[in-house]
């Protein structure tokens, strides 16, 4: 089957999808001048600081993520054995995809 | 409304739980035209009920209140009968009873709760929904739903028994049996407080969720997506408002499951973590308690309710489509799906509270509440854990579906159906984005919050935003974590790892107490007795008169088999002596 080629496939769109993603980083981060702040903490006074925040927290998020499936990763056939219907062979092997 | 069963009418919760039950006796268009009714007629009764309590049913020396309307029963009956609707039109081409027939029991059991106003009730709906949600996952029929639907329904029956003991006890207590404020201060309560948890998913009684729903049918997990915890979190809200552990609680609920995740490879298991995460925020909102965070709260799952259930149709449709959900295995549909494609990322947009869709508008107010009662931890940690949803179910969830490598699957636009029920709720968080003000009208408290000023856009766009930069860099650099095939071990491991120690425990403990029980005293000492009895005797005999008779003659005078008789009968007579100077 011939796949339509959609907007996505063309490599000058993404750039241009870029390229538009950097620029409203750089509006936003200018847009924080422009506005009436009433923060509730000290440190929301600092200057970009949900850009910074964002960042951090994503970065900490995908890092910590990593280490967690280093720690507790395990393959997918890990708990086949498990139930007491898998040890005594009972049922018969059935397909464990979709209806 | 004409009264039926009752001077008010029918509850809608014994409207659809009764009415679920006729669906195995209609046939085609009857079936489906009954099925699209029952949640239009409950949510027609939910818009024109006046507040108060109605079906007030006496029962033993109790009155079971089944239907006690005020602003939160009523916003919450509003969208769970929503919710059923739509989940109705997503589900109209399944061919299959059961799952209707649960579908509907589970959606009338979770209105039962909304509005029980005793306790006692609110138990009984409480277990309908526990049952009836369990046959959506076994419906699947395959050997691991059959498996995830055993551990399920143990969780809930668990969490159900809690929450019955706890009601007894405090029947025993106090004697008041209405649904009302609580304190988190006595067994009682902290029973009551735990089957509330349990159906929370509030960590670490968590694992259930994520177990379960990705095993369910593709329309059974729009169902599960909706009910069980957010009306857990009504619940909570009418009983626990204030209490300060679920606030810390709630926060960490926001955090834990963006880290799982993030790294899980099963899409609608990733849907299962983010549903938790949003549950969290609620249930922070209802921990602090005010009159800003409680309607955040139930702004929340109002809105959570119609994103979540978009997310799940449309990893649904992917997965009816093309029987396929793991991130492994998809993968560039939006050429072959783009109408899903599209509402997904509007799914994917409100969940993380981008500005102009429906998250925005709900979740602000929780963190807002946070930053007013100067929370400056929970104000951080609510905070990072908005940046980690964006990372997974805004950007993960559409971009590993409908873009990233095309997995070359054959796929088509799922049935009209499907797309109307997911285009319903697009349009839903849309509306509520743009336009929140019929929301905020239906909330508890009245509402003076204006979600959009420019310095909370500003800040919003740019945490959600340079997140987005986050993730692009990472991804383009390889830190990304690669999508694989394997699991993560979650709190389910101690049931079912220790289920399974438990289990051979029990084998190797009890089944060889019975071996050495079986060969020592059954065999061994039992043998050892009647060897004695049968020629214990005579060799006695033979051995005190060695050298008087010989011992051929004394063994022919004992074959006669009397001294057996003898030994027996002399031992049953001092049995019976020693019992009777032992009494």
């Amino acid at each position: 089957m011939k796949k339509p080629i959609t907007f996505f496939d063309r490599p000058e769109n993404i750039r241009r999808l870029t390229f538009g993603f950097f620029i409203a980083l750089g509006v936003l981060l200018l847009a924080e001048w422009f506005v009436v702040a009433h923060p509730h903490f000290r440190w929301e006074e600092m200057p970009f600081f949900s850009a910074t925040y964002g960042f951090v927290a994503c970065v900490g998020v995908i890092f910590t993520a990593k280490g967690l499936r280093w720690v507790l990763g395990r393959p997918e056939s890990y708990y086949q054995g498990d139930d007491v219907e898998n040890m005594k062979r009972i049922a018969p092997q059935e397909k464990s995809g979709p209806d | 409304m004409q009264p039926l069963l009752f001077p008010d009418g029918i509850a809608p919760s014994l409207l659809l739980i009764g009415g679920a039950f006729l669906l195995p006796w209609l046939h085609g268009r009857i079936h489906q035209f009954w099925r699209l009714a029952l949640p239009a007629l409950a949510l027609g009764i939910f818009l024109s009920m006046p507040a108060g309590d109605h079906w007030v049913v006496p029962f033993l020396n109790h009155q079971l209140v089944l239907g006690h309307i005020d602003a939160l029963s009523r916003v919450f009956g509003i969208i769970f009968s929503l919710m059923a609707f739509i989940g109705a039109i997503y589900a109209l081409n399944v061919d299959d009873n059961v799952q209707h027939v649960a579908g509907f029991a589970y959606a009338g059991g979770a209105l039962g709760v909304t509005l029980a106003g005793d306790l006692l009730s609110l138990y009984l709906f409480w277990e309908v929904m526990a049952v009836a949600s369990t046959f959506l996952i076994l419906a699947r029929r395959t050997r691991r739903s059959r498996q995830a639907a055993m551990r399920y329904i143990l969780v809930h029956v668990f969490g159900g028994l809690a929450l019955l003991a706890g009601i007894v006890c405090l029947a025993n207590t106090s004697g008041d049996l209405s649904v009302r404020h609580l304190r988190l201060d006595s067994l009682p309560t902290a029973l009551i407080f735990l089957g509330i948890a349990v159906n929370a998913a509030v960590p670490p009684l968590h694992a259930w969720l994520q177990d379960a729903y990705p095993e369910a049918t593709v329309a059974g997990a729009v169902f599960l997506s909706a009910f069980t915890t957010k009306s857990a979190v009504y619940v909570m809200a009418r009983t626990f408002a204030g209490t300060e552990a679920l606030i810390w609680l709630g926060a960490v609920m926001t955090i834990l499951p963006v880290f799982y995740a993030e790294v899980e490879n099963d899409i609608r298991r990733v849907l299962s973590y983010s549903l938790m995460n949003q549950v969290g925020f609620m249930l922070c909102g209802i921990g602090i308690g005010t009159e800003l965070a409680l309607n955040g709260a139930v702004s929340h799952a109002f809105c959570h309710i119609l994103y979540k259930a978009l997310l799940f149709m449309s990893a649904g449709a992917v997965l009816h489509v093309t029987g396929k959900i793991t991130c492994t295995d998809i993968g560039g549909l939006h050429r072959t799906m783009p109408i899903t494609c599209a509402l997904c990322i509007v799914g994917a947009a409100s969940i993380s509270a981008f500005p102009l869709f429906s998250g925005f508008v709900s979740k602000s107010m929780i963190i807002s509440a946070a930053g007013i009662n100067h929370m400056g931890a929970i104000w951080l940690m609510l905070q990072f854990a908005s940046a980690g949803v964006i990372a997974h179910a805004g950007i993960k969830v559409p971009f590993f579906t409908f873009f990233g490598h095309d997995a070359g699957l054959k796929a088509k636009e799922p049935p009209l159906n499907m797309l109307v029920a997911m285009g319903i709720a697009a349009f839903g968080c849309v509306f509520i984005g743009i336009y929140p003000q019929p929301l905020y009208a239906l909330l508890p408290y009245p509402v003076d919050y204006v979600p959009y000023t420019g310095s909370h856009v500003v800040a919003q766009l740019q945490l959600l935003l340079f997140a987005i930069f986050a993730f692009y860099l990472l991804l383009k650099s390889g830190y990304y974590p690669s999508e694989v095939r394997a699991i993560n071990l979650d709190t389910d491991w101690f049931y079912r790892r220790g289920g399974k120690w438990f289990y051979r425990l029990m084998d190797r403990g009890f089944n060889g107490l019975n071996r050495w029980c079986d060969h020592h005293l059954a065999h061994g000492t039992a043998a050892a007795a009647a060897r004695f009895a049968a020629n214990g005797p005579a060799r006695l005999t033979a051995t005190l008169l060695r050298g008087v008779i010989p011992p051929e003659t004394v063994q022919r005078a004992f074959a006669t088999g009397t001294i057996r008789l003898g030994v027996h009968a002399a031992a049953a007579v001092l049995f019976m002596v020693a019992i009777y100077l032992i009494a």
